[in-house]
């Protein structure tokens, strides 16, 4: 299986090809169109903040291509807030593949969301044979809010999405390569798409 | 629910782990990968890796250490000991840690947080604070907790926050090795007084010192080394008790 991770410059790559490593495939890291164009399974990594990130994949020459791609993507944490209409983060317009604007927590009243959440209402063949409250891994400031792409949903000072879907194009606003036996779980689902 | 974290401490000298530990059904305790591979499958949410080595290619020792953990283990882990620039960061990050965590190197150049924030986002930059109280006051300590400094304690947590970082690991010299509980009162002031959050570190020795952390200090995650390292206290004995009290826990 040809499995490509998007390297701009925005995130702990390296944890994404380990633990697609563990599953017993190997994942290449590409900035190129064409590798990533003819790839089975794309993954759009990103950690950090928003308006830099979205700044990178504008250089990068990637951000038009993105919301083109045809095979299953998989935005991960920031990969998948770049993935909504905006953010509220640096006020950066993002890809607009979710129907979707991201907020800042508790109009920042309250601190990142940093650890162990469970998720809800899961619906969607990424999260299948995960159990309703599994554990998964985050640390966010900003979140998506619940919309009809809404996959999964978590709690912290409000419900709001913690996994997007639509058509081809999946995210994850946990590190499913963080989130222990559930992660390799989720992340499996995305390979056997 | 956001649940409460149970952090392992893995002290590093030259890719080995040291101070002892005495874990039945491990080849090798001393090897810091096997280790942090039985602690993710015990359970643990995190784990730290404070590196002491001094030796000049500690850098490289290190990086790899990082790589082989990384390559094996599922949860997050953060890497400290002895960082002191963005190269530093870089490096550790690139080799697939999750967060590196800064200490004296930030008290002598407070700038440095605000330039790894804006470098890598404060997601993966945890400062650690190690202090004790001298005359009724908490007092941040150097170099391991030798070296004392005069700022205080909940002055340098605040302006810790406001230049980004993403989140405070806090020992208390004075409660660190006593097994005798951790240092609420003042955890609970950092607590209330900050918007990220704090790790409770030094002092662990039974159960009720976590529930007590989490239900008194209000802390986020509490870290400990000796009581699991010798498995005094199991996890996953831990944790159930705790979600028995009605703290959140991943279980």
């Amino acid at each position: 299986m040809d499995i490509q991770i998007i390297d701009y410059g925005a995130g702990n790559i390296q944890s994404i090809k380990f633990a697609i490593q563990r599953l017993g495939y190997e994942a290449q890291l590409s900035s190129d169109i064409n590798e990533i164009h003819k790839a089975d399974k794309v993954i759009f990594p990103g950690v950090g903040e928003a308006s830099s990130a979205m700044q990178k994949l504008k250089e990068s020459g990637l951000q038009g291509y993105i919301p083109e791609l045809q095979q299953p993507v998989l935005g991960i944490c920031l990969g998948m807030q770049l993935m909504c209409n905006s953010s509220e983060e640096g006020k950066t317009k993002g890809l607009g593949i979710f129907d979707v604007d991201g907020f800042k927590f508790g109009d920042g009243e309250i601190g990142p969301q940093i650890g162990w959440n469970s998720i809800s209402n899961l619906k969607s063949p990424l999260l299948q044979n995960v159990p309703e409250k599994s554990f998964i891994y985050l640390v966010h400031s900003f979140y998506a809010p619940l919309t009809e792409d809404t996959i999964a949903t978590s709690e912290y000072g409000l419900e709001y999405s913690t996994a997007l879907h639509r058509e081809n194009f999946y995210g994850t606003q946990f590190h499913p390569e963080k989130s222990s036996y559930v992660g390799e779980q989720i992340l499996k689902n995305f390979l056997m798409l | 629910m956001l649940t409460k974290r149970i952090i392992p401490c893995l002290d590093i000298k030259d890719g080995r782990t040291v101070k002892g530990v005495n874990f039945v059904n491990l080849r090798d305790a001393g090897d810091p990968v096997e280790l942090a591979a039985a602690y993710a499958i015990k359970g643990a949410d995190e784990l730290v890796f404070l590196d002491i080595s001094a030796t000049e290619e500690k850098r490289k020792t290190l990086a790899d250490l990082v790589y082989r953990v990384a390559e094996k283990i599922n949860i997050p882990f953060t890497v400290g000991g002895g960082i002191r620039s963005s190269e530093d960061v870089d490096i550790l990050l690139k080799n697939g840690a999750d967060k590196i965590s800064i200490n004296s190197s930030a008290v002598k150049n407070p700038g440095l947080i605000n330039e790894l924030v804006a470098k890598f986002g404060s997601q993966c930059i945890v400062v650690a604070i190690d202090a004790k109280q001298i005359e009724g006051r908490w007092k941040v300590h150097l170099v391991g907790g030798k070296v004392p400094t005069e700022l205080d304690l909940f002055d340098w947590a605040k302006e810790v926050e406001e230049r980004g970082a993403g989140e405070i690991l806090f020992t208390s010299m004075d409660h660190d090795g006593t097994k005798n509980g951790f240092a609420n009162a003042a955890l609970k002031k950092l607590s209330r007084m900050l918007k990220i959050p704090i790790i409770a570190s030094g002092g662990a020795g039974e159960i009720y010192h976590f529930t007590e952390t989490f239900q008194l200090g209000e802390a986020d995650a509490a870290l400990a080394a000796s009581v699991f390292h010798f498995e005094e206290i199991e996890i996953n004995d831990l944790k159930r008790s705790l979600k028995q009290q009605g703290i959140p826990v991943r279980v």
